[in-house]
Order: C-alpha cells, then sequence, then structure tokens
C-alpha cells in the first residue's frame, strides 16, 4: 500500500541523501561535529521537515513521514559515527606521527639530568657480607674506634711489652697515660666489649674501620676495614668453626669454591688457623685468620671457659672490594675522585 | 725464615720431593712463602783455564781471552769483565748453552772476529744475586769439567718461611726437622755429630751478674784450631742461607746458629779466657763488628773480658770489633747462653741493630742446646782442621731464672671438646712423643713435659694445638653449631641502611675520606679545635688530628673534585667523629654530613625532608641559632628542645673562599647516634574518609622577621580537626607586596568526618584562620 507521494517526502529524501554526501566529505572530526549539527539540528533540513509532519493531513501518510524523519536521522547519525571512527583513526595516526621522539636520545638527556648516587665499595662489600652472615644466623656489633689498651691488646691475650704487639703497626692517642689510647688496629677488640655485654650464646659479626700506622701504597692504606665474626656457645668446637667458614665461603663465594684451614698464631685464638678458599681456578687465595677463643680472652670477656668456648675469625673487607672490581690501587677507592666513583653503579 | 732441603734431610730421613716437603710444611703451619731450587748445574759449562789475555785497538771496553777448556784445543772469548788475569781458571759457557737467564750461547762477534762462547760471573751462573766479574776458580782447579762440581755447589732447594711469632724453635733446621719428621713419621737425628777424641777438661771461669738477662751461660774450649777457608759446602749452605762465608771459625759458628737455633760467639782463648756477664755502664761504650761505635745504658747487658772487665759483646745482639778471632788463633772459647728475651729485644731496638742472635734470642731459645752446638761447631770445624780438639770440662752457669721444662696434663676429652673429633689416647701420644714433649697416659690424662726449646707451649690448650697441628687440620672435620640465635639487623643497622638508600636516591655518592685532619683543617671550617684528640705518633705531622667534624674531610674532597672539572658533587660521609671526653676514651659518636656543590639551603633542606619522611624523624628549623661556619642568613640549627641533632644550610661563603670553593655549597649534618637509634611505633592505618573534601586558599602578606612556620603552625591550630593537609603553594616578593615583607599562600584542605562539609562550617574555618594569621603577624590578602 503505497501512500500518496507528498513534497515533504522528496524534500526528506534529498535532504538525506545531501547530508549523507557531506557526511562523507567531511575532513575532520572538527568539521563533522559541525556539520552533525547543522543537518541533525534545529535549523537543519530534516527539521524543517519535521516541522511540517502538523501540515501533512493524512494521518497514515503523516506517520509514514514522521517514521522516515526518524530513519533519516538514524541514517545520518550511523554514517556520522562511521565517518567519525575513520576520521579519528586517521587523525590518531598524525597525531602519534607528529608525536615522535628519539628515544636513544632521551636516553641520553634522562641519564644526564640524575643519576643514582654512589655506596662506597666498601660499604657496598661490607653489606653483601653482612647479609650473608644475617643468613648463617649471626648479629651485627659495632664498637668504638678509638680503643683503650685493655679492649686492643690485654684483654685479647696480649699482656703490657707482649712481643706479639709487634704484629700490628699501631697509631697511639697522646694521653696522660703514654700507649693507654689507641686507633683500634683490628675489629677484635669488639669481641671483649660483646661478650661483656651480650649474654651468650653469641653468634655475631664485627664489621668496622681500623687503623694501621703503615704508610699508603697500591695494597696499603693507614685507615682501613675488617669483619669480625665471634661465636660463643656451649660446646662449640675447631669442627664447628672449619664447618663455618666452609658456609660462609659457599654462601659468598658460590657453591664451586671451597675453604681450608691452616695452622698459624694469634694470641687470642688457639689453636689457631689461617683460611685459604679455593675457586674453580683450583689455586688457594688466603682469606683471614682464625681459631677457637683463647681461655684468657674468654676470661677476659668475664665468660668461664668450662662452660663456654668459642671461636672467632676476620678478613680484611677493602682487599675483597678490590679484587671484585679490579681495583689496582687502592688508594684510588679512598681518593673521594668522582670519576672512579661513578663507575660503580 | 730461610730452610735448607739439604739440611733437614741430613736431619730427618724425610721424602726428597720439595714440593711433598712444602705442602707438609705449610700444613704444619710453617707456611712457605717461596720455594727456590739453588745450585742447578749449568749443562755446557765447563772450567777453562786463561792461556793468555789481548787488547783489541778498536774495542776498548773488552778483552780477547784465549782459553784452554781441557781439550788441547784453544779457544777465542770476547770478555767485558776486567777481574781476570792469565793462567786463572774461570767458568766457559760453550757453544749451544742455555744459561739459566734464558740466554742461548751462540757464536757472536765484534769486529769480525767470533767469539766461541762467555765466561761466566756467579750471577749469570745463578749462584749469587751480585758479583763483580767473573768467577775465578782455584788455580789447581780440573780443567773441562762442571765448575759446580769444583766448588763442591750442591744442588739444593731453599724455603722461604713465613714463620708465626710462635715458633721460635724454627728459627733453626733442627725446629723446623722435628716437626717434618713427627709428620712423616721417621726419627729425628739431629745434625751430625763427630767430635773425634776430647781434650782434657778445660773450664774457663764465668761469673754471671745479671742473673734475670743471663740465666744460662756456657763455654766450651777448643784447641788445635788454624784460621783458613771454609769447605765450599759449608761456605755455599751459607750462601744458600744468605750469609757471606768468614773464615772456617766464624762459618761453623754461624751454621751453628742457623742449623741449632743456637746463637754462640767464638774467642780466641787466649785472649779471653774468662767472663763476666754484667749490665752496662750509663755511657758505656762499644764499637760492634760492624764498626759503630755504640753509646750503652743500664739496660744493656755486656759480655766482658773476666780479665780487665771490658766488653767484649753486646749480649744477644753483636760482638765487639776488637775481640774477633784472628788468622793468628789457635784456642777458640765458644760461648753459647740464654738470655731473657724481652732486654734483648729492647736492646736491638734501641740500637737499631737487629741481628741474626737477637732475633733468635728475642723469641726464645732453648738454654740445653749448649751442648749440641758445640759439639756441632767443632765437628764442622775438624772438615778443615782436623786437629781441632773439643775439650771435657766446658763451664755451665745456671741462674734460677732459667726456663725448666713444663709439665702439663690434658685429658682426652678435653681435647675432644676443643676439636670436636674423638682422637684416641695411642695418636695423642705418638704425635707428642714426634714433637719431644715426652707424654704419658693415665687413665684419660696425657700428661706431657714441655721441652725448653717450645718457650711458646706451657699450658692444655697449647698442647691441644700440637696434637691438633699433627694430626692434620684437614682431618679434623667440618659441622655447625646447633645455633639458636638468629641473624638480623638491629633496628640502628636496619635504618643506617636505609638512610644510605635515600642517600644514594637523591644522587649523592659516598665519600670516604681521611679522620685524620691537619692543624688548622678545622678552624678554617669554621670550627674549634680546642676538643680534638692528637695521635702521639702520627704518619705525617699533616695527619696528626683526629677529626671531629666530617666537614673538613667532605669539603676538602669536594673541592679536589671542583679543581678535577668536576664542577658539581654532591658527597655523603657516614662516620665516626672523636671529639675529646673526660673520659679515658673520646665521646665517640657516629654523624652523617652531605655537602653538594652548587646547593643552596633549599638543597639542604629537600635532603633533610627527604631523611625525615624515610626515618620518621623530625626537629625544630631554629633560625635563630646560626651554626659555626655556616651562613649567616641561610641556615638554621635542627633542635629538639635544648638537644642539637644537626645543622642544614650553606657553607659560610668566607670558608669557601678560605678553602678556593666555587660557587655555593649546601650542607646537612646529623647526629645520626640520635636518629637511627630512634624506634618509632609503626603508624596507624585511618579508615579513608569519603566525603568530599573541600580547599580554602588564603593568601597573607608576612613580614620578612616572622617565619613562614609560625603562620603555618597558626593556620593549623585554627583549622583544627577538620584539617587534611596544608601545603605552602605560592610566595611572592615584589611589585603590590610592601618592602620587607613576602606573599606567602597556603591551601588547607578541609574534610568532615562522618559528613558533609556546610559552607556555613568553611566560612567559621576561615574566618577563624584569617584571624589566627593576623594574630601571628600577617596580614590576609584582599
Amino acid at each position: 500500500m503505497a501512500s500518496a507521494s507528498i513534497p515533504e517526502k522528496d524534500q526528506l529524501a534529498a535532504a538525506l541523501a545531501e547530508g549523507l554526501a557531506s557526511i562523507a566529505s567531511s575532513s575532520s572530526s572538527d568539521d563533522l561535529r559541525a556539520l552533525m549539527s547543522a543537518l541533525a539540528g534545529k535549523k537543519g533540513a530534516i527539521a524543517g521537515v519535521k516541522a511540517s509532519l502538523g501540515k501533512v493531513a493524512d494521518i497514515e501518510a503523516r506517520k509514514e513521514l514522521g517514521q522516515a524523519v526518524n530513519e533519516a536521522l538514524t541514517a545520518l547519525q550511523n554514517a556520522a559515527d562511521a565517518r567519525s571512527r575513520e576520521l579519528r583513526a586517521g587523525e590518531f595516526a598524525s597525531q602519534v606521527q607528529a608525536d615522535r621522539v628519539d628515544m636513544t636520545e632521551l636516553a641520553m638527556s634522562a641519564n644526564a639530568s640524575r643519576r643514582r648516587g654512589r655506596m662506597h665499595l666498601v660499604t657496598q662489600a661490607m653489606e653483601r657480607l653482612e647479609d650473608v652472615f644475617i643468613g648463617l644466623g649471626f648479629q651485627i656489633a659495632e664498637g668504638p674506634e678509638v680503643e683503650t689498651d685493655f679492649y686492643n691488646f690485654e684483654a685479647l691475650n696480649m699482656p703490657p711489652s707482649h712481643p706479639a704487639r709487634s704484629m700490628w703497626d699501631t697509631l697511639f692517642i697522646e694521653s696522660d697515660e703514654p700507649g693507654s689510647v689507641v686507633l683500634r688496629t683490628h675489629t677484635s677488640p669488639v669481641q671483649i666489649r660483646v661478650m661483656q655485654e651480650w649474654p651468650p650464646p653469641i653468634y655475631a659479626v664485627m664489621p668496622g674501620r681500623v687503623f694501621r700506622k703503615e704508610t699508603p701504597d697500591a695494597t696499603h692504606m693507614p685507615v682501613f676495614h675488617q669483619i669480625e665474626g665471634l661465636v660463643i656457645d656451649r660446646g662449640i668446637t675447631f669442627a664447628d668453626l672449619a664447618g663455618t667458614i666452609e658456609s660462609f665461603t659457599k654462601a659468598f663465594f658460590g657453591e664451586g669454591f671451597t675453604s681450608r684451614l691452616r695452622p698459624s698464631y694469634f694470641p687470642f685464638t688457639e689453636p689457631s688457623a689461617e683460611f685459604d678458599i679455593r675457586g674453580q681456578d683450583g689455586s688457594w687465595i688466603e682469606l683471614g685468620g682464625c681459631g677457637m677463643v683463647h681461655p684468657h680472652v674468654l676470661r677476659a670477656g668475664g665468660l668461664d671457659p668450662n662452660e663456654w668456648s668459642g671461636f672467632a675469625f676476620g678478613f680484611g673487607v677493602d682487599r675483597m672490594a678490590k679484587e671484585r672490581h679490579g681495583v689496582n690501587d687502592i688508594r684510588d677507592m679512598y681518593s673521594d675522585d668522582i670519576r672512579f666513583t661513578e663507575q660503580f653503579s | 725464615m730461610k730452610i735448607l732441603l739439604s739440611i733437614l734431610r741430613e736431619m730427618a730421613n724425610i721424602p726428597a720431593d720439595p714440593e711433598v716437603v712444602a705442602t707438609a710444611l705449610t700444613d704444619l703451619g710453617l707456611a712457605v712463602e717461596e720455594m727456590d731450587i739453588v745450585g742447578t748445574p749449568v749443562p755446557g759449562v765447563v772450567t777453562a783455564r786463561i792461556n793468555r789475555m789481548e787488547k783489541h785497538p778498536e774495542a776498548a771496553k773488552v778483552t780477547r781471552c784465549f782459553v784452554d777448556a781441557g781439550d788441547g784445543e784453544e779457544r777465542h772469548v770476547w770478555c767485558g769483565a776486567t777481574n781476570m788475569q792469565p793462567g786463572d781458571v774461570v767458568p766457559l759457557a760453550t757453544l749451544g748453552t742455555k744459561m739459566p737467564n734464558g740466554m742461548d750461547i751462540a757464536r757472536r762477534g765484534i769486529l769480525g772476529i767470533d767469539s766461541e762462547g762467555m765466561l761466566c760471573s756467579e750471577v749469570e751462573l745463578g749462584l749469587s744475586d751480585e758479583s763483580s766479574g767473573l768467577l775465578i776458580l782455584p788455580k789447581d782447579s780440573p780443567l773441562g769439567v762442571s765448575p759446580f762440581e769444583v766448588l763442591g755447589i750442591e744442588h739444593d732447594v731453599v724455603f722461604d718461611l713465613d714463620l708465626t711469632r710462635n715458633r721460635a724453635d724454627c728459627w733453626g733446621h733442627l725446629g723446623v726437622a722435628r716437626d717434618l719428621a713427627a709428620h712423616f713419621g721417621v726419627p729425628l737425628n739431629g745434625p751430625r755429630i763427630d767430635v773425634g777424641t776430647r781434650g782434657a777438661d778445660k773450664s774457663l771461669p764465668v761469673v754471671i751478674d745479671a742473673e734475670e738477662n743471663c740465666a744460662s751461660f756456657s763455654v766450651s774450649y777448643i784447641s788445635g784450631v788454624t784460621v783458613g777457608p771454609s769447605p765450599r759446602w759449608v761456605a755455599s749452605r751459607l750462601a744458600h742461607l744468605g750469609m757471606r762465608s768468614i773464615n772456617n771459625v766464624v762459618d761453623a759458628s754461624n751454621l751453628v746458629m742457623l742449623e741449632t737455633n743456637q746463637p754462640n760467639h767464638a774467642y780466641d782463648a787466649e785472649v779471653v779466657s774468662s767472663f763476666r756477664v754484667r749490665l752496662a755502664t750509663a755511657g758505656e761504650k762499644l764499637t760492634t763488628l760492624d764498626g759503630q761505635e755504640r753509646s750503652l745504658n743500664t739496660e744493656d747487658l755486656l759480655i766482658c773480658n773476666g780479665a780487665d772487665n771490658s766488653g767484649v759483646g753486646l749480649a744477644g745482639v753483636m760482638g765487639d770489633l776488637h775481640s774477633e778471632i784472628t788468622d793468628t788463633t789457635t784456642a777458640l772459647a765458644v760461648e753459647s747462653a740464654w738470655f731473657s728475651p724481652d732486654p734483648i729485644r729492647y736492646s736491638a731496638i734501641r740500637h737499631g741493630l737487629r741481628s741474626e742472635a737477637s732475633v733468635r734470642f728475642e723469641r726464645g731459645t732453648d738454654p740445653n742446646a749448649w751442648g749440641l752446638a758445640a759439639e756441632r761447631f767443632v765437628t764442622i770445624l775438624r772438615e778443615t782442621c782436623p786437629s781441632a780438639t773439643l775439650h771435657a770440662g766446658a763451664t755451665l752457669v745456671r741462674t734460677a731464672h732459667c726456663p725448666q721444662p713444663i709439665p702439663v696434663d690434658v685429658s682426652v676429652d678435653a681435647i675432644e671438646r676443643k676439636l670436636g673429633i674423638r682422637i684416641d689416647a695411642n695418636r695423642i701420644v705418638s704425635i707428642l712423643s714426634g714433637i719431644g714433649f715426652a707424654p704419658t697416659v693415665k687413665g684419660d690424662i696425657v700428661s706431657s713435659v714441655v721441652p725448653t726449646w717450645r718457650p711458646d707451649c706451657s699450658e692444655a690448650v697449647d698442647i691441644i694445638e700440637e696434637v691438633a697441628r699433627h694430626f692434620g687440620y684437614d682431618n679434623i672435620g667440618k659441622r655447625l653449631p646447633n645455633s639458636t640465635v638468629h641473624g638480623r639487623l638491629s633496628n640502628m643497622q636496619q635504618r643506617r641502611r636505609t638512610l644510605r638508600r635515600v642517600l644514594v636516591g637523591l644522587g649523592l655518592d659516598e665519600a670516604m675520606p681521611s679522620p685524620f685532619l691537619a692543624s688548622g683543617d678545622l678552624s678554617n671550617v669554621g670550627l674549634t679545635e680546642d676538643n680534638v684528640l692528637l695521635l702521639a705518633n702520627p704518619l705525617v705531622a699533616d695527619e696528626s688530628i683526629l677529626r671531629t667534624s666530617l666537614r673538613p674531610g667532605l669539603l676538602r674532597s669536594l673541592r679536589y673534585n671542583q679543581s678535577h672539572r668536576a664542577p658539581r658533587v654532591g658527597l655523603w660521609e657516614i662516620g665516626h667523629v672523636y671529639p675529646k671526653s673526660d673520659t679515658q676514651l673520646p665521646n665517640e659518636s657516629e654523624q652523617l654530613a652531605i655537602v653538594v656543590a652548587g646547593g643552596d639551603a633549599e638543597t639542604a633542606l629537600t635532603q633533610w625532608n627527604a631523611i625525615c619522611d624515610a626515618l620518621s624523624v623530625g626537629a625544630q628549623l631554629d633560625q635563630s641559632r646560626i651554626p659555626a661556619g655556616l651562613h649567616a642568613t641561610r641556615s638554621a640549627t635542627l633542635a629538639r628542645g635544648k638537644k642539637v641533632i644537626g645543622v642544614v644550610g650553606e657553607i659560610d661563603p668566607v670558608v669557601l673562599d678560605v678553602l678556593g670553593i666555587e660557587g655555593r655549597v649546601s650542607i646537612l649534618e646529623l647526629d645520626l647516634s640520635t636518629l637511627l637509634n630512634e624506634e618509632p611505633k609503626p603508624v596507624q592505618a585511618r579508615d579513608i574518609n569519603r566525603f568530599p573534601s573541600s580547599d580554602i586558599d588564603l593568601a597573607f602578606v608576612l613580614p620578612e622577621s616572622v617565619p613562614a612556620t609560625n603562620l603555618q603552625r597558626a593556620l593549623r591550630q585554627a583549622a583544627g580537626k577538620r584539617l587534611v593537609s596544608i601545603d605552602l603553594f605560592d610566595v611572592y616578593r615584589g611589585k603590590g607586596v610592601a618592602e620587607g615583607s613576602r606573599s606567602v599562600a597556603f591551601r588547607l584542605r578541609l574534610q568532615e568526618d562522618g559528613g558533609t562539609l556546610t559552607d556555613a562550617i568553611l566560612a567559621e574555618v576561615q574566618k577563624a584562620c584569617v584571624a589566627a594569621g593576623e594574630k601571628a603577624g600577617a596580614t590576609i590578602r584582599a
């Protein structure tokens, strides 16, 4: 049942055709937006047709025309949405093109603007060592760097004028009682302080700065660093010492490393040993000294050697840092020269 | 300490393989620092006589030598040395010889005349480290044979041992041989002894005045002596051990010391026929063998000629120059003593004279080695003078201070408790007998008698160490303790690590300057030097003060970098300072200092804020207290009430000028002994307030004389419990704001706890804030 042809219908068809054509030819999202408000707005041609609906007398025809108007508006909107997607895609593409940066250039300028600071190689080494010992069940003890003769020597089984004192070139502090105050020559005095202050059992490492009267050269500094370990418990034996050194060796250097103890001499331990480590290349490298805490030292620390026994070990930290990073001259590590420092991230 | 394999093998039948011996030495705690094979014959080098010598007119520096190597053929050799004469027998390296230094002897010529070999020096043959020309051999040497054979130079191995302080006994070969014999389970024979027939009793009188210093003094009389050169093997061994051959008597004395660890001295018995040992008088003079006249004090011990009480030796250190034996000496008084170690050490240090004897005495010698030493002395001497006779009746004077063998008991259980492995009594006994500790067993107890050559052993733990050493450290096994302790960082250590990470996050590099300062370093940065500790024996005068502040060191490092084209460094240090205190030890504490070249007060405050945030700490900024050495208008003290915990701001431009530093330098110093030891409680969570918040922006004109923090505090109080945050978002100085004032604008975010803020409440808060601001000295901007 074809309805009567009325002029409004023709106008609508023409407006729709024209509208679709201009949507198709719109060249930007902004154009399209403006176009759509013109086409579908109150002043648009379709709105004109819609406004004339009331003049159509025939109810059927009016209904039909009304429907056609809605369809035309929907068709326009669909066409506009489709066109919009096309246009936006193109526009994003050109925006992305316009956004282009040289990432390598940015990487360089980003780098220059702000780099992270560096920790000293010795601090880095010390933290790594501490972490390994914490993993092995040790706590960390610290002590003063300026020490009394008692803690640095006497309590460590070196009474005044003991010849073994000459094993360390000591820096003395001027005092009313000459020789009574020293810059600690090793971290061992902390052993005594820990024994006096911590109730046993004691599983402690003692990192720190030590001092010797030594002229600086490529491998020596008058100020350097050691880490010392002390275990005091019931029934501690030389075998426990050997096992602990082995655990440390594997934990710190790697599973492929092993350790050995060789007889040696320190006044504060007996039996005493040097400990060496061996890596994949098969050669032994001397790392530090160790031994069973001497009964005289236990007594100086206020412990009864019949109840408590223990072992101690210690080694230099600077050499570890030096060798890990292939530093040729240890003085460079203490130069504070930024050209040296900034190498080590 | 140099030890010869040949001597060790004379004393005990230990393995010949030097590697095996070196490993054993290391396992015993006698660390081998170096092992040298010495005296290896060089194949192709033969003895040759110089028949005639000629100079070439065009080669002034070399001589043409025509030599006979025993095969009747005359060879021509160019030679650069000057110490030879026709008729001399010298070593000739024949063509094709490979020299110890790797050089190949080939036909080479000068001026078109070929050389058929090379005449050699001791250095070229690897016999010595220095020489001053050709090695001249005895004139009656056979020709065409190895010069090593002619000289009796033994192929040998030198072990350079890094001896520990306790092993006094190993300063003689005998001590090392004893350890090795025990290790390899072979008997210890000791040095070869052949004294022949003893002479009639001959006792020379000895008086000891200084009974503590000299606890044993023996004199053995040897007659029938002819002073002359030593046998080659003696000279060779001494050379390998680093000593020069003098004559048969002195060499015997030295070799005996190196073998038995008993220093000894041979006097001409005609000149010194009685002895007195006494302390020197103040200012007494003695000219030691090295030709130096020494002024003695009352702690020096003298060996004197009993006849006139004149010094013939600085005891334990060095003999007197004028009492040396001479070519005409025919009878010897050989003295072997035991001197107390410490006085000898002090004498040697005082006179700057560490001799082979003093290093042994100061470690401790064996008071019972004198007899063996005398017998070995004669045995060696008899090789060059068979008539040398050791007389019976040697004098031995002992005082109450002479070391005695020490009985020590140790239980088998105690050894197990110390070592962690059960070693049975038989094994312990076998180990201890091997090293001369004469053990006996009764039940669980092993009783030893520590021999006098082991002054390092006196108690049970020493015996346990000997057992462990010879049992082998490697055989003890490895296990781990059953610990009940948990590994962790303390709160302080954890916070120190956090701090380090904040600092590197801020782009700052850790520095570690020397803690030693020169005089003036502290005053140059505006700090006092009144409370410093001084080093009594600094390495150099410029490092004689212990720092009381990290600042001088860090600023020096900063300036160093500026002068090496790094103008903008930021450095930090966490380290100890050591200001003097009323007690024996200084008031040592841990500090942090940060300096940034080109940084300003805001830089330092940014760092302070970051640290406060990370460590949950805080302090008041007190700009009314200008820290010493800091910029007078751009610095503040960080205080908690009366307690100062740090300083923040910029370095005083005057200080920078003195130090030669360009531009501004920011500084932050904190007392970490306070800040790191705090243990802030964990922050307790608040529920998120989901009601809408509102902001009030308030701009005030604030006189420069009023700290901004005063206004902020006033606003905070006025806003009350509804305040969520208060931020300074704008500061303006200039047109529209009166001179001497600035405009400061705060944004206050407010929120009701349980409802929406009403306009009425907002208006009320705003009014209260304006009033509070005005009260704090600010004026609200229209």
